[in-house]
């Protein structure tokens, strides 16, 4: 079958790119893994100053209802293996779906924190127990302890909370070859001040203030307490991280351990904790494989998340009719994601010829990306916006080769 | 292990169906998948490994990790957090031997 866009992901940048597309008579088919559209905005929960709650399995229904009024043909179930030259998306039914046009809107996935004891069944990455709780509703334990110190984490520990769940503590990451940087109670106080805007209490809102100093922040990371400090009623623990996960056939405790400034255990002071579920929150990278497969090129952007597919401002790759959005192009959050799909689907309706004034209404779309950018309640990585900038570079530097 | 009220998203209004995992019956909910269903059951096993027989269960839920393959009706290496129960459908754990 024979579309003008192949849209590859239904979450909020690929559904908003198929409905931009869509409304302005292009032909579009929607793919993704999952029985329902949404992604994992499914998910998400949380309360917005002025807007109130953000129910992300609310707002995915809505979308996925509009993108259905528009005829967008969606393909759930079924697993893309292949895209092929001038672009035929291989459906691991059979199916062939062609289209000049194809918009890779895969997401991310989360890194692991490989700890002893963390293949048995109870431990989870942190999205899943997210998705689970607020999606499914169901709990992922009855006492969770939480491994790594992030705002995906911190939101999730609150959405437990809210649900019922006992969260034994939020845990600093072990140090180790993978989690150096992350782990040392100095990294992770310079996360809690990006957060402090969030923070539940006043006391937490001033010592988030302060920690915009760096000086503040290096007493903060030695003065900080063993014992931790609550958060929603929940244990933080920046100088205190998880050994190891134990359990015969799953989950049934975890060895905690005191660790100083820099990260290190002090081995003398381990700990049992009983509990029936881990959660691991080691952050996210994007999940690309798909736009590595046609031959795009990468770049490596730490601000970004890591490898992502170098794109131009209008969001095209480095092939032709292969356009990308989303969290593929960098972490940020699902208001970021549809702003960006929506400039996606305005560069494609552009280039399909559906679209008078392309050059101001795509101008108007990037400005909105821009906007979503600056508004954003919940900020993943830490300089986004000059990861955003080195981005651009790469692509002028690449076009001017 | 379900939520049934909630602060925020309130009651829960879902059809119940009727699932068996390992020749028993459980009920579960339309449109949740295998991994919520069975875990609402506080059942976490969903395979063991390969090699060393060591148990598996849902870990990054999103498909990706393929720790969650059951299986469905016959068919194996089914994931679990990504597959939607249905009425009558069988489920069972996962080993390395081929049946």
């Amino acid at each position: 079958m024979t579309y003008d866009l192949v849209v590859i992901g239904a979450g909020p940048a690929g559904m908003s790119a198929a409905i931009k597309a869509a409304s302005y008579g292009a032909d579009v088919a929607m793919v993704d893994e999952n029985p329902v559209a949404g992604g994992k905005l499914l998910g998400q929960l949380h309360e917005e100053p002025q807007l109130g709650w953000w129910i992300g399995s609310k707002i995915a229904r809505e979308i996925a209802a509009s993108a259905q009024k528009l005829d967008i043909e969606f393909f759930p179930e079924k697993i893309v293996w292949g895209i092929f030259p001038h672009w035929k998306v291989m459906l691991h039914n059979g199916e062939e779906l062609q289209a000049d046009n194809v918009l890779i809107a895969t997401g991310a996935a989360e890194k692991a924190i490989p700890i002893p004891g963390w293949t048995k069944p109870g431990v989870m990455a942190i999205g899943a127990a997210q998705t689970l709780t607020n999606y499914y509703r169901v709990k992922p334990g009855n006492k969770v302890a939480i491994i790594g110190v992030d705002p995906l984490s911190l939101a999730v520990a609150h959405e437990l909370s809210m649900a019922g769940v006992t969260v034994a503590g939020i845990f600093a990451a072990p140090s180790n070859e993978f989690t150096s940087d992350q782990s040392a109670p100095i990294h992770v106080i310079e996360v809690l001040s990006r957060m402090s805007h969030l923070a539940p209490n006043r006391m937490l809102k001033i010592a988030g203030k302060m920690l915009k100093n760096p000086f503040m922040k290096n007493i903060a990371a030695k003065f900080y307490p063993g014992f931790g400090m609550n958060v929603w009623g929940i244990p933080l623990y920046l100088k205190k991280t998880v050994l190891t996960i134990e359990g015969v056939e799953q989950v049934e405790q975890i060895k905690t351990v005191k660790t100083d400034q820099e990260g290190q255990p002090k081995r003398e002071s381990t700990k049992t904790v009983d509990v029936d579920c881990v959660c691991i929150s080691g952050g996210l990278y994007p999940l690309s494989e798909l736009v590595a497969a046609v031959g795009c090129e990468f770049v490596c952007i730490e601000e970004l998340g890591g490898h992502i597919p170098l794109h131009s401002p209008e969001m095209e790759t480095t092939r032709d009719g292969i356009f990308v959005a989303g969290n593929i192009t960098g972490i940020e959050g699902a208001k970021v994601a549809m702003a960006q799909g929506e400039l996606a689907g305005t560069t494609i309706i552009a280039r399909l010829g559906l679209l008078e004034n392309s050059r101001e209404s795509i101008k108007i779309a990037q400005d909105k990306v821009e906007a979503a950018r600056q508004h954003a309640l919940i900020k993943f990585r830490q300089n986004i916006e000059y990861g955003r900038e080195k981005s651009a570079q790469l692509w002028y530097a690449h076009k001017n080769k | 292990m379900r939520i049934n009220e909630h602060p925020i998203l309130g009651k829960q209004d879902k059809d119940a169906v009727t699932i068996t995992y390992n020749g028993l019956n459980y009920e579960a909910y339309e449109g949740e998948s295998i991994a919520a269903a069975l875990l609402a059951h506080n059942i976490r096993i969903l395979r063991y490994s390969e090699k060393c027989h060591e148990p598996r269960g849902i870990y990054c839920g999103i498909g990706h990790c393929y720790e969650c393959r059951v299986m469905v009706d016959g068919e194996r290496s089914v994931r679990a957090c990504i597959t939607n129960v249905k009425d009558g459908m069988h489920i069972r754990y996962q080993t390395g031997e081929f049946l």
